[in-house]
């Protein structure tokens, strides 16, 4: 029997891998030594523990192990990458360049760096959600220290061109940072390859615990160094105090090995089954896949459903546990800024739905959105007087909606 | 969010979905919201001109739960009403007997709303003058 819901929103977060609960439970009960304990067993096996995963993260993201800082998640990795540079390099400059489409972690951070007398110019996207290379080498300056671009959309999809914009970023003496929290795991990230200087991403995404991340920080050509936002203990290299995670740790190393050896199959049963799905939801009428189909993950995608209000189809594939691109959840509405940057119009953004799969989706759980997608969206459109417009050849735009 | 009973019975099950002859002289029509708000309701009435009494009602929307189910109430109760009966019904009346949240009000004032355009429409049409309609 399929259990319902079914769970598809695994771009928000996904299920731990029992094999990387096994890893971890040792080190929540027996060996629960504190990792910075330099003179007892318990703090060395501890210590061995994270030394450990930190290999096993290097090896998947192709670093030295010595440069992964952990932190608590995506979002404090983030924060540090971001405020760190801006107040270690505040010498060379003050400006940074970041795009519309990313996170609010990114973008609220850059947003706090204003306030403090930073300069940030946000990149507009193209309707496949692509920042342009043009306008990124047109908005660097002799103060720019920082490039930060996010590696793969968290709503669309959408992998940016990671290794022209770090050629474009260098060129102009900057760091290249990128939030990789949807990428990592997912597709192949090279450091090296893609000429990344500092890299946000977390563990609850591949896999993974909750309240655990890291932050990729360059050490050699060029050395890179962030000021720490939290004053402590000096751990991570003085990058970032605070007793290590060890348990949370050794579980982002484990999904971290299982990426590695197991991306190849799982990127391409989920991108099979993601097209599948996808094929079969286009098939209704006045549907559109939301940004780049060429360049993106392969487990998401992101459709808008013309004609259909997103909160009533939310209610409408109460099965399914997806996200909409509908934050409906006070009397003025707010639809994603991601959709919108893309160019989409407001009801448009609102009646968009975004799947997310993961290692443990099974064809018979997409069968089964298909038909309640489906379903959903056509009797909800028998419902919509918009539709029913539509269908008579009336133009809604020229219509004067009496808006309240 | 969590949505009432009744509210999920009106979405699940909507009563009178469909549409009414609008070039007919006793059928009167409102189309209240915009697309952009999240919000369309189109509702119908049909009257029988001899004893001013609403003898059918179908509605069309677009939105949310709440929307879907204020509407689809406002024409479970708007069938068998006089047209004084019906100006009469507030929209504090759906939200109670939906259970409405607060942040939901505003589906039950755009169902008010609907229900006095499609009679100000129906006025209108019978060389009444239109109603005069609040503008929330």
């Amino acid at each position: 029997m399929l259990k319902l819901p079914i769970y598809l929103d695994n771009n928000a977060t996904t299920p731990l891998d029992p094999r990387v609960l096994e890893a971890m439970m040792p080190y929540l009960t027996e060996v629960f030594g504190n990792a910075a304990s330099r003179n007892h067993p318990f703090g060395w096996a501890a210590e061995e523990a994270v030394d450990y995963a930190r290999e096993q993260i290097a090896k998947l993201i192709n670093c030295d192990s010595k440069e992964i800082i952990f932190t608590s998640g995506a979002t404090e990795s983030d924060n540090l990458g971001i405020k760190g540079v801006f107040e270690m390099y505040s010498q060379k400059g003050n400006h940074i360049i970041t795009a519309t489409t990313e996170h609010k972690a990114v973008l609220d951070t850059c947003k706090h760096i204003e306030k403090l007398g930073g300069r940030v110019t946000y990149l507009p996207v193209n309707e496949q959600g692509l920042i342009s290379l043009e306008e990124l080498e047109a908005a660097m300056t002799p103060e720019t220290i920082l490039v930060t671009i996010m590696y793969g959309n968290n709503e669309t999809g959408t992998i940016q061109p990671i290794r022209e914009i770090a050629k474009i970023a260098h060129k102009h003496g900057a760091l290249f940072m990128t939030d990789g929290t949807q990428a990592v795991g997912k597709i192949p990230v090279d450091v090296i390859a893609d000429g990344i200087d500092i890299m946000a991403f977390t563990a609850h995404k591949l896999y993974g615990p909750k309240g655990v991340g890291a932050l990729y920080v360059r050490r050699k050509n060029p050395r890179v160094k962030v000021t720490a936002q939290m004053d402590g203990g000096g751990h991570e290299r003085g990058m970032r105090s605070g007793t290590l995670n060890v348990p949370g740790i050794v579980g982002l190393g484990k999904a971290c090995e299982l990426a590695r050896l197991e991306m190849d199959a799982d990127s391409a049963r989920l991108s099979a089954m993601r097209d599948r799905l996808e094929r079969e939801l286009l098939t209704l009428e006045e549907s559109y896949v939301n940004g780049s189909r060429e360049h993106r993950l392969p487990h998401v995608t992101n459709i808008s459903f013309k004609y259909v209000e997103g909160e009533g189809l939310m209610m409408g594939v109460k099965d399914l546990a997806v996200s909409s691109g509908s934050a409906c959840t006070s009397a003025s509405l707010e639809p994603s800024y991601v959709l919108k940057a893309l160019g989409l119009s407001d009801d448009l953004a609102h009646s968009s739905l975004r799947f997310g799969l993961s290692r443990f989706t099974t064809d018979e759980q997409i069968d089964y959105a298909i038909n309640h997608v489906k379903e959903a969206v056509t009797k909800l459109r028998e419902m919509s007087p918009l539709w029913e417009m539509f269908k008579e050849g009336v133009d809604l735009s020229k219509i004067e909606w009496a808006e309240h | 969010m969590a949505y009432s009973d009744k509210v999920i019975d009106h979405y699940s099950n909507p009563r009178n979905v469909g549409t009414l002859d609008k070039s007919k002289k006793n059928v009167g029509t409102g189309l209240v919201g915009a697309p952009e708000c999240g919000d369309v309701m189109r509702l119908q009435i049909e009257v029988d001109e001899a004893t001013n009494t609403i003898t059918d009602a179908k509605f069309k929307t677009f939105g949310c739960g709440s929307a879907i189910a204020s509407s689809s109430l406002a024409t479970e109760w708007l069938k068998g009403k006089s047209i004084d009966e019906a100006l009469a019904i507030d929209n504090m009346e759906i939200v109670e007997e939906l259970a409405l949240p607060p942040v939901k009000i505003h589906c039950s004032v755009l169902a008010e709303d609907a229900i006095k355009s499609a009679i100000s429409d129906y006025r209108v049409k019978n060389g009444l003058p239109a109603l005069e309609l609040a503008h929330h």
